[in-house]
């Protein structure tokens, strides 16, 4: 996309004299912005949708108002603005032992490895800033650069909590890394590419005249493929039942404890880009992304764009529903599902889809 | 068992040692002195006919100011027999010292603390033997009958406690 | 200059012990405790309880206000279950000054005893399922809690300190229609059981969470003074309702539920959490035949004395609250004032075995024995 703005320019005449990193910077930036944008309404969305839904599953109203005012807007909808108000004026507090230099880069490292994955991510046809060759493995490696601003949040607030919940999210993260790699790595085989988008159009057609040729259909290696995969990824971006990192009835709130204001926002910011990428990565890789269910059926680059963000909108429900169902596991259950079960799951995974692909080729 | 067949019980294992108290109208209690209270307790918790296993609670009393004593009180309680009794301690103000029964049932450790807390009575072999409710360095033992209130602690201001009840 | 041999220096690789607070402000406390915990990595490897932060004196207070004034600070101590310290300190005053109390009192008091032991125990559950990271189960617990609040709040006026129970009866007769209003309560909260069985209780992640974690043996249990349903989860049928019956609990027909193992070692936290579910059937079992059978006629203040002023004496009497076995040790000097008032609280107690169960467990573990271990600090620290 950076190219295609690049080539842009060159046909308006003011911008041609100017030199072409600046050129470069510019078209990045018209890239980011929406980008950016994108990230923080999604949090605003999410936000108020997860107030809601956990409002509706236990039995409660949730944010509510009447009408636009000083009231939270209705049903609540401008409940979210006002938090968002309400982070941006809060004081900036930086406790006085933290190392303050760490302390201030935490969050944007976790919130820039957050975002530089939508980077990779197409969300219909066309939209796609851009389409790597090694599209799948530059989003797995950017998505583990978040791990080490939780390490720097909890090592430079100088607090215990904090240190506890920073050990157990690298601990988590790394260890769930390994089963979701693997399970990618059996769609990956079926494609024979990294690319994204052929990724996506491999998923076209239908399966045994019914089902949409998916991969979560495509045979049964890859069905189990699916569930390690969201598991994986619910575990990576510590969402309940793996939310031991910031355990608030263990760690207070692990993490981010000493962070308030807009600093802890980024947190936030963070946490729910994160819940949409593993949902959306979920929906790419499985669940045919912008393809629409019936081969043919609404398939234009808006219908494109209704279909994937209805199936990454389902999977964050789903993690949703998980965070508002379950209780929280202990580090060594964690860690045992995904030493002992997960991993050699996904191995045997590994190995059959291999074999199925060889006997039917 | 009852009261008075738990007192002969035992006097007969301890050679008459000890004599029901006569003294108040309703006291249903052996009055014992600190230096028998170990053997005692080994022997209430042990025998086959008492097992007093569960201990209730435990009570100190201060008898007023012109009293030259402090009580304990121990209240038994036997899960096997289910049958109740109770111990009574008194030692003087001057030297409060009783030896504790902390490792024979589990649940003196904090209720000798609290004792100690309240009235000053020190548990000999108490493993943990500290202030339990109110801070390290606080003075004085409030539930004295001659307790004096502080008029500040580490700067802050107690408030007067009032005469009468409003 | 020869190979030199190389050997795993273990004194590098071991790691130092740190020492983590607890509280005094934490989100799982349940309110203002400190624990001191050694820990080794995620292991704990030794607790030390600190309590104190809430003490108001109550034990001084009393002897300075008359045996009525008492109530409200008995509401205050155990502030989740206020109901069932009121009528405990009746029936301690009753019984140190000779009262009986007429039929229909004894039936109010127990129901409203039940009812409170209900709403006492949903908070107990509420609270667990928070301590482990189940959010939902606690606002379903409040929201029937609720309603017995309401109920309360008709019957007295108040919410959470009733001061409703008092020596030789009670404050106010049922209003009009509040035995139709409990009644519809409980056809409304019997079928709520299951609904948090099937989303806690049941739950295998929870079962995971709590089944074998804190183990209490029953000898160690009652070594140390546990009562009540944390006593109960170590397997011992043990209930002063039915084992020493006070007031009229002889007549009802109920169960006491113990901890079996189903899911584990008996005296898990598991076991204690469902002998306290369980315990909801059997309050709502004692509370229907108590509606059932209370007279509609009498003076709910006939025994009240007028002056309460007890004989010279003394008595050690304990009733069943929700939390345990609840003792007043009450001296009377003749005056209407106690000399002495000592409560034995079971709280208190319950927590001192923390360090017993909980050393060798991680954190989360201790988080989660605390709260199967259902404490009120108001009532520890008094």
């Amino acid at each position: 996309m950076v190219d295609l703005l690049l080539q842009k320019f060159s046909e308006v005449s003011f911008l041609s004299g100017m030199p072409s990193a600046l050129l470069f910077v510019l078209a990045a930036t018209l890239i980011a912005l929406p980008l950016f944008m994108f990230v923080a309404v999604n949090a605003l969305v999410a936000v108020y949708a997860e107030r809601k839904i956990s409002a509706f599953m236990q039995d409660r109203l949730g944010p509510m108002g009447q009408g636009v005012g000083l009231h939270a807007g209705k049903w609540g909808l401008l409940q979210t603005v006002a938090d968002a108000i309400k982070l941006l004026i809060k004081e900036d507090i930086i406790p006085a032992l933290a190392d303050r230099k760490l302390f201030i880069l935490a969050p944007f490292i976790l919130f820039v490895g957050a975002f530089i994955v939508f980077v990779g991510i197409p969300f219909n046809q066309h939209i796609l800033v851009a389409d790597f060759n090694i599209g799948v493995f530059y989003i797995i490696a950017m998505s583990s650069i978040g791990v080490i601003g939780i390490i720097m949040a909890g090592y430079s607030s100088n607090n215990k909590w904090s240190l506890y919940g920073a050990m157990r999210s690298a601990a988590q993260i790394i260890s769930y890394e390994i089963p979701l790699a693997l399970s990618l790595i059996t769609v990956i085989m079926l494609v024979g590419s990294l690319k994204m988008q052929d990724i996506i159009i491999a998923q076209h057609g239908l399966i045994w005249g019914i089902l949409p040729n998916w991969f979560i259909f495509n045979n049964p290696f890859t069905f189990i493929a699916f569930f390690i995969f969201f598991i994986s990824g619910v575990a990576e971006v510590n969402r309940t039942p793996f939310d031991l990192p910031e355990a608030e009835s263990e760690l207070v709130a692990g993490f981010h404890t000493e962070y308030s204001g807009m600093r802890w926002a980024f947190f936030f910011l963070a946490e729910y880009a994160n819940m949409f990428i593993v949902a959306a990565m979920t929906s790419i890789i499985f669940l045919g992304g912008w393809q629409s269910p019936i081969p043919g059926f609404l398939n234009g680059p808006g219908w494109g764009l209704f279909w994937f963000f209805s199936k990454a909108g389902f999977l964050i429900f789903v993690m949703m529903w998980f965070r508002w169902t379950f209780p929280r596991l202990r580090t060594d259950q964690l860690m045992q599902m995904c030493w002992k079960y997960f991993l050699p799951f996904s191995l045997i995974n590994l190995l059959g889809v291999g074999l199925w692909d060889l006997w039917l080729n | 068992m009852d009261y008075q067949e738990i007192v002969d019980y035992i006097n007969r294992n301890f050679n008459e040692l000890y004599s029901p108290d006569t003294g108040e109208e309703q006291a249903e209690f052996l009055r014992i002195s600190p230096k028998d209270w170990k053997e005692l307790a080994y022997f209430l918790r042990d025998d086959g006919n008492l097992v007093f296993d569960s201990m209730m609670c435990i009570t100190g009393i201060d008898y007023g100011v012109e009293d030259e004593n402090l009580g304990v009180a121990y209240n038994l309680h036997s899960m096997t027999h289910h049958h109740k009794f109770e111990v009574r301690i008194d030692v003087p103000k001057s030297k409060p010292m009783i030896p504790s029964v902390e490792k024979i049932w589990r649940i003196a450790d904090w209720f000798e603390r609290e004792v100690y807390d309240m009235y000053g009575i020190t548990f000999e072999g108490h493993r943990d033997h500290r202030r339990i409710l109110l801070p390290e360095d606080w003075e004085g033992f409030p539930l004295r009958k001659d307790y004096i209130f502080p008029e500040t602690w580490h700067g802050i201001v107690v408030p007067k406690i009032k005469e009468e009840w409003e | 200059m020869g190979i030199e041999t190389l050997t795993l220096d273990r004194s590098a690789i071991q790691g130092e012990e740190m020492v983590l607070n607890i509280g005094p402000q934490h989100p799982s406390t349940h309110g203002v405790l400190r624990l001191q915990v050694v820990t080794d990595g995620e292991i704990v490897t030794k607790i030390t309880p600190y309590i104190g932060y809430l003490h108001r004196c109550f034990e001084k207070h009393c002897e300075n206000v008359t045996y009525e004034q008492v109530i409200p600070f008995v509401d205050r101590c155990d502030y989740i279950a206020s109901m069932n310290n009121n009528f405990g300190y009746a029936v301690a005053m009753e019984e140190l000054m000779g009262i009986e109390v007429s039929e229909k009192v004894h039936y109010i008091r127990v129901i409203v005893a039940e009812l409170n032991r209900i709403a006492s125990h949903l908070l107990a559950i509420g609270t667990f399922g928070l301590d482990v990271g189940a959010f939902t189960p606690f606002l379903y617990c409040f929201r029937d809690r609720e309603r017995i609040l309401d109920l309360f709040e008709l019957l007295c006026g108040a919410r959470l300190l009733y001061n409703y129970i008092w020596v030789g009866g009670v404050s106010h007769d049922f209003p009009i229609g509040f035995v139709e209003k409990v009644y519809e309560f409980l056809d409304y909260f019997e079928p709520k059981i299951q609904e948090y069985n099937d989303l806690l209780t049941f739950n295998k992640i929870f079962i995971e969470r709590t089944a074998d974690v804190g183990v209490l043996p029953a000898d160690v249990a009652i070594s140390y003074g546990v009562s009540g349903p944390n006593l109960r989860g170590s397997g011992v049928k043990w209930d002063l309702r039915k084992n020493e019956p006070y007031s009229i609990y002889n007549k009802f027909d109920f169960d006491i539920p113990i901890g079996t193992g189903a899911m584990g070692t008996v005296g898990g936290c598991w076991d204690r959490y469902y002998v306290r579910i369980r315990e909801l059937e059997e309050s709502v079992k004692i509370t229907r035949q108590a509606l059932d059978q209370i007279p509609r006629e009498g003076d709910v203040h006939a025994a009240l004395p007028k002056k309460i002023r007890p004989p010279k004496g003394h008595v050690y009497s304990r009733t069943e609250t929700p939390r345990g076995d609840l003792g007043f040790y009450i001296i009377s000097d003749g005056k209407p004032k106690p000399f002495r008032l000592k409560l034995r609280s079971p709280a208190f107690t319950a927590l001192s075995c923390i360090n017993e169960i909980a050393r060798g467990w991680m954190i989360a573990d201790v988080i989660a024995i605390l709260g199967s271990l259902d404490i009120v600090l108001g009532e520890i620290d008094r």
